[in-house]
């Protein structure tokens, strides 16, 4: 039987440029070019291996978000992944983790699974606890933050490093792991892989499709609201010294002068 | 005044700081109420009362070392649903946020996590947030539901408020969800004496100026003589030189000590996001147009292999 992995991947504005809020408070998007979330190519990358080393798999990319998420779609598909599911409609706008994951649950359910994986965190919201939502939503277990992962025998298992250990973990399938930017290197997509992309399908989903009611998503639904957004101010010109040979000891005193030695 | 429930985040029945830390900033939100799961509860109340729990939860039970997240979920709902507390307090641990982000699945409850800074509000408690790589600070507010926040270490300064802390058994019914990650085996890290990373006071950084493992010992020296802790930019850790648990950024901790002194690392806003609130900042770096400069109290154009030792030296001197 075919093993049926689907990856969460999210559009995020670049996060090198120069992202801001909009006048709603949610994150602007015009501003700012977007893209597959980095994190998220560890992901598509792990699901990638894993089909490779089953006998027969399908890897099925899901996003929600505004038309331009296809882009997103689409790098994911010129990097190997067999089919995509775009759920897109005006009453997502500003949907917290809890809607979005509402939807991406939904979706999910509808397409078949049994195994779902996600990147360790959206490069944007930076939150990192949707695949944990994920499985608590689908009922099924959560094994998150590998840094390696395999499936095997009906189950999935993998290594998960800590700050004073690391574990050996497993779970057996369907279930929803994430993988960290530690689990390998994301491969390029060739120019085979982004011609065959263009005819690889997307299917394109509204939330009506996926029985969801528009006031459970979007800033109708969402459980938590930005009241106040501030940019940081910028830190105040510090003391450059060029190095003449002293410069260790300038800073020793610079050090002392503040008190910390 | 309403329970606030407060996670504890403890390594073998030791407290670790940023629990103190809820609770000091649940003191000004309720009545901190601890939750401590796994053996140990009867030392760690004594600390725990210490810096404010009235009372002191505690579930002891294998499956909260032996399976994933979840056993802790169910510990926690159990807790909400005892206590109706107004916050639910987790520390901003991977798990910690995933088990918070359950809960408040469970409760019907929004979820708010990384706050740097918690304060009572008319509608409810109001967290400050650092987002975009520090950029922006943003105040959020949970709209629906009992508020789950999980909140970063370094986020106050634990005080002490002596409470009664009483240790009272909580019940927990494990789901059937429970058991549905197992964890294999378990190997220890080797400590390195220094302090942790998102704990220390100190911390002092590698880049990719390191140029190689061998002289991450130039920083360790440097770092020892401060008594802080040692951390690496993506790229020092991506060459392999240094481990993942010390990186500092976007995919690895965000510090925010009273001192952060970056060596050869160029400033990338992957770096940035981890240490841009940091109260004083100073660099060495060999390259004048490196971006860390942009952010630096102090620094230091040259090469590190010159600067950081002779720093270290004089750091020990004036230390004697």
């Amino acid at each position: 039987m075919s093993l049926r992995i689907v990856v969460c991947v999210k559009y995020v504005p670049d996060a090198t440029g120069d992202r801001h809020f909009a006048e709603d408070l949610t994150t602007a998007r015009d501003a700012v070019d977007g893209l597959l979330s980095e994190l998220d190519e560890y992901a598509v990358e792990q699901a990638l291996q894993i089909a490779e080393a089953a006998d027969d798999a399908e890897v099925t990319v899901l996003t929600m978000g505004p038309e331009d998420a296809r882009d997103a779609l689409r790098k994911a598909l010129s990097m190997g992944a067999d089919k995509a599911v775009h759920v897109e409609d005006d009453a997502l706008h500003g949907s917290d983790v809890m809607g979005t994951s509402l939807v991406l649950a939904r979706a999910i359910e509808r397409t078949g699974y049994d195994l779902v994986v996600c990147g360790m965190a959206s490069t944007d919201g930076t939150m990192g606890v949707l695949p944990a939502i994920l499985a608590e939503r689908l009922g099924v277990p959560q094994v998150t933050l590998l840094s390696e992962v395999a499936v095997a025998g009906g189950n999935v298992l993998g290594r998960w490093d800590g700050d004073t250990a690391s574990e050996r973990v497993e779970a057996q399938l369907p279930a929803v792991v994430s993988v960290t930017d530690q689990s390998g290197e994301a491969r390029y997509p060739s120019f085979k892989g982004i011609m065959a992309a263009k005819k690889k399908p997307v299917e394109s989903l509204e939330l009506s499709d996926l029985g969801i009611d528009a006031g459970e998503v979007g800033l109708a639904g969402a459980r938590t609201a930005v009241e106040e957004a501030a940019e940081r101010p910028a830190r105040s010109a510090g003391t450059i010294v060029k190095d003449e040979g002293e410069g260790g000891k300038q800073l020793a005193a610079f050090l002392a002068e503040s008190k910390f030695i | 005044m309403g329970a606030v429930l407060v996670y504890v985040d403890q390594v073998d029945g030791a407290v670790r700081k940023p629990t103190l830390e809820l609770l000091t900033l649940a003191r000004r939100i309720g009545e901190p109420v601890a939750v401590h799961l796994g053996p140990g509860a009867e030392v760690a109340a004594l600390v725990l009362a210490e810096h404010g729990a009235a009372r002191v939860l505690a579930a002891e039970a294998p499956e909260f070392a032996e399976y994933l997240v979840v056993p802790k979920v169910d510990a926690l709902e159990a807790a909400a649903k005892a206590m109706n507390p107004v916050a639910v307090l987790v520390p901003s641990s991977g798990e910690g946020k995933e088990i918070a982000a359950r809960l408040a699945v469970r409760l019907g409850s929004g979820i708010i996590t990384d706050a740097v800074d918690l304060e009572a509000g008319v509608d409810g408690p109001v967290a400050t947030q650092s987002v975009f790589a520090a950029s922006f600070t943003t105040k959020s507010r949970v709209t629906k539901g009992t508020p789950v926040i999980t909140v970063k270490p370094n986020s106050a300064t634990p005080e002490q408020a002596p409470a009664a802390g009483a240790v009272e058994p909580l019940t927990v019914a494990f789901g059937d969800a429970a058991r549905g990650a197992r964890v294999v085996s378990r190997s220890p890290r080797e400590s390195t004496g220094r302090p942790e990373l998102t704990e220390a006071a100190i911390v002092v950084s590698g880049g990719r100026g390191v140029g190689g493992a061998e002289n991450f010992s130039v920083i360790e020296r440097l770092a020892d003589s401060l008594g802080a802790a040692v951390g690496a930019s993506r790229a020092a850790v991506d060459a392999g030189w240094y481990p993942h648990s010390n990186q500092v950024g976007q995919t690895g901790k965000t510090v925010s000590p009273q001192l952060y002194v970056a060596c050869g690392v160029s400033g990338a806003i992957q770096h940035r996001a981890g240490m841009q609130t940091s109260k004083t900042i100073v660099a060495v770096n060999k390259d004048p147009e490196a971006p860390i400069f942009d952010l630096v109290d102090y620094g230091v154009v040259g090469d590190l292999f010159e600067a950081v030792p002779q720093l270290t030296e004089e750091v020990k001197t004036r230390k004697n």
